[in-house]
């Protein structure tokens, strides 16, 4: 049943991009590990962590596209979900470090050493295991959206309410994270890690490894989006972005159907945050900033939202444009960034991928209008 | 014939319903009975409380006093929006109300009547008699040859119909239907009687609608509100004839 749900969600351009997916998860670690470092071809140990970091804002755009884009609900508040998910994978990190942080305490992480703390509490318990960590990466965003949703979309808060509340919630979610006493590092957040799954996680090899698993996880966020999109729940939640009383009337019930694709994207979110923070060594506060849950709108209003490969491309595009403004002219990135919003907004609605669509699509109706009409075809005429 | 039996045996009982919003009453001790199978028109001025009336059959609006049965023994004042439509009432909006980015036939499949929940929608396959039936359902309201444009296409009188059939699709005991020849053509207008006609061979319909000439092809009984309450019932000309339905419609 699984399968052949998945098998729904290809189509030409879906095939393409995950093959060009799939590809990259080989292709970046040959030429980063085969290929001598003298050969134009090889491919830099900062290159490999910063493409990596891009998937993973790749999959977070994708994550929210399907909530905004398909479903009308405009989270700004998406970045909370995929600290969580970093966050669960930062402390199995800790949990790695062992005996070999500054004060060489075996049970607890450094900076609990330096609160003085005496034992671990008792949410860092089972951090220990891979198992147990991906598992809360997933359960930890997922509950919380599942529980945030099921109030708001049953209570019928919708459009610009929603939003205001989501941005209160990763605020919230920030104020708390950085007090000492919540038991997440407070301020400095989780870091010098120094192993993930046994490998050292400042090896090339293992930078490889987490490209190449965050190309992977993209590509299957990307089958399953397009499977779940392509279905008659994927209807379903188009619907409910255009008009919900209808569905209503038509005994659906408009909230459970935004309350799954909310608590999927949750864990979509979640999950690209786990492959972030190895890749960036950090986790702190500061994703929970409000302006990182707005970007990632940005992002995915400049690709194309309502597309499966729009927010791809936009949040690819943006942060490429960002890594070299922010080298170039760092103090004109934020002008840059609110001036792309609005140009967006303004001149391109559907985003770059929505608007290349219409673009074909005008295209092809004109030559299709040439060549149907000197045949003496008559156009269609509705029955009216 | 006993309230308790005429309770039992209609389709739709309402008796002495009130609702007010801020004061105003909008249904003032309203009470109708419609029997299984009937086709009834209500006419009414502006703020008769035609509106709020099938607002408080479909659960969008809780009645402040009154009885409210469907089908003998369902009380409607206990249950919301998607359960009454699950129950067998399905309701056309004053403005027509489709999904716009859908195509005409993708509209048809999600009114179609079936499991309305997220996880069977994900697996759903469509079977062979479902097409059948959204292929008689795009007969009935003339709409096969759109089937695959997109519902924002359609005219305005089209939009109506294909509501009209999503409403056939979810396959109701009772339709409401809100000023369904708003904004139609005389042909259309004509068009949509006989359609309706047609429907109430197997259903029960309540139609609420201005155009007097529309309520004349429907021939059936009529319901006349006027500030939330019944002012007259009977055949058209009857009520028409009454001299406080020609007082609130052109007196003043």
């Amino acid at each position: 049943m699984i399968s052949r749900f998945l098998a729904g969600g290809l189509e030409r351009r879906i095939n393409i991009l995950l093959a060009i997916l799939i590809a990259a998860a080989v292709l970046v670690p040959v030429l980063h590990l085969a290929v001598p470092a003298s050969s134009p071809l090889h491919m830099p140990t900062y290159a490999v962590a910063l493409f990596g970091k891009y998937l993973t804002y790749a999959l977070l755009a994708l994550a929210l596209d399907l909530v905004w884009g398909f479903c009308g609900i405009l989270s700004l508040g998406h970045a909370a979900f995929f600290a969580l998910g970093g966050y669960a994978m930062g402390m199995y990190l800790m949990r790695q470090i062992g005996a070999r942080g500054v004060y060489g305490n075996p049970d607890l992480p450094d900076f609990m050493v330096f609160l003085n703390w005496k034992e671990l509490p008792w949410f860092w318990h089972g951090f220990d295991h891979f198992w147990f960590a991906m598992l809360m990466v997933m359960v930890v965003p997922g509950l919380l959206a599942f529980v945030f949703g099921w109030f708001a979309f049953r209570s019928r808060v919708t459009g610009v309410y929603l939003s205001i509340i989501t941005q209160a919630l990763t605020y919230a979610l920030m104020l708390a994270f950085f007090r000492n006493n919540m038991g997440f590092g407070g301020n400095n957040g989780l870091t010098d890690f120094k192993d993930i799954l046994g490998f050292n996680i400042q090896a090339d090899a293992t930078r490889s490894a987490l490209f190449a698993a965050s190309a992977l996880a993209l590509a299957l966020g990307v089958l399953v989006t397009s499977a779940l999109v392509r279905s008659k729940y994927g209807k379903l939640l188009i619907a409910a972005r255009d008009a919900e009383s209808r569905m209503r009337f038509l005994g659906y019930r408009p909230e459970n159907i935004k309350l799954f694709a909310f608590t999927l994207s949750a864990i979509m979110a979640g999950i690209a945050g786990a492959l972030y923070v190895p890749q960036v060594g950090i986790i702190n506060p500061g994703e929970f900033a409000p302006a990182n849950s707005i970007e990632v709108v940005v992002w995915t209003a400049v690709g194309g939202r309502g597309t499966i490969i729009g927010p791809i491309i936009g949040a690819l595009m943006v942060n490429g444009g960002k890594s070299w403004f922010t080298g170039a002219l760092p103090e004109l990135w934020l002008f840059a960034l609110g001036a792309l919003f609005i140009a967006t907004t303004l001149f391109l609605p559907k985003g770059i991928v929505g608007a290349w669509e219409g673009w074909w699509k005008q295209r092809r109706e004109r030559d299709g209008a040439a060549s149907v009409l000197p045949a003496g075809n008559p156009v269609e005429s509705p029955a009216e | 014939m006993t309230i308790g039996e005429t309770t039992t045996t209609s389709i739709l009982y309402l008796n002495g319903v009130s609702v007010s919003f801020d004061g105003f009453r909008a249904i003032n001790n309203l009470s109708l009975v419609l029997e299984p199978g009937e086709m009834r028109a209500i006419i009414g001025p502006n703020g008769a409380g035609k509106t709020t009336m099938m607002d408080i059959i479909t659960g969008k609006t809780r009645p402040d006093a009154g009885e409210v049965f469907f089908d003998g023994k369902v009380d409607l004042t206990k249950h919301d929006e998607s359960e009454i439509a699950m129950l067998g009432i399905g309701r056309k909006f004053q403005k027509p109300t489709v999904f716009e980015s859908h195509t005409v036939e993708d509209n048809l499949v999600l009114a179609l009547a079936g499991p309305r929940n997220a996880i069977p929608a994900l697996f759903h396959r469509q079977t062979k008699t479902e097409r059948e039936r959204i292929d008689a359902i795009l007969q009935t309201i003339r709409l096969a040859a759109r089937r695959s444009e997109p519902a924002a296409a359609l005219s305005h009188g089209q939009k109506q119909w294909l509501e009209i059939g999503m409403l056939l699709a979810q396959d109701p005991k009772l339709l409401l239907v809100d000023e369904p020849v708003a904004g139609m053509t005389d042909a259309e207008t004509e068009e949509t009687a006989r359609l309706l006609r047609e429907i109430a061979q197997t259903r029960s319909v309540i139609v609420v609608e201005h155009d007097m000439q529309f309520v004349r092809e429907l021939d059936v009984k009529v319901t006349c509100l006027h500030e939330g309450t019944v002012l007259a019932e009977g055949s058209l000309d009857q009520v028409s004839g009454d001299n406080r339905v020609i007082e609130v419609y052109l007196g003043r």
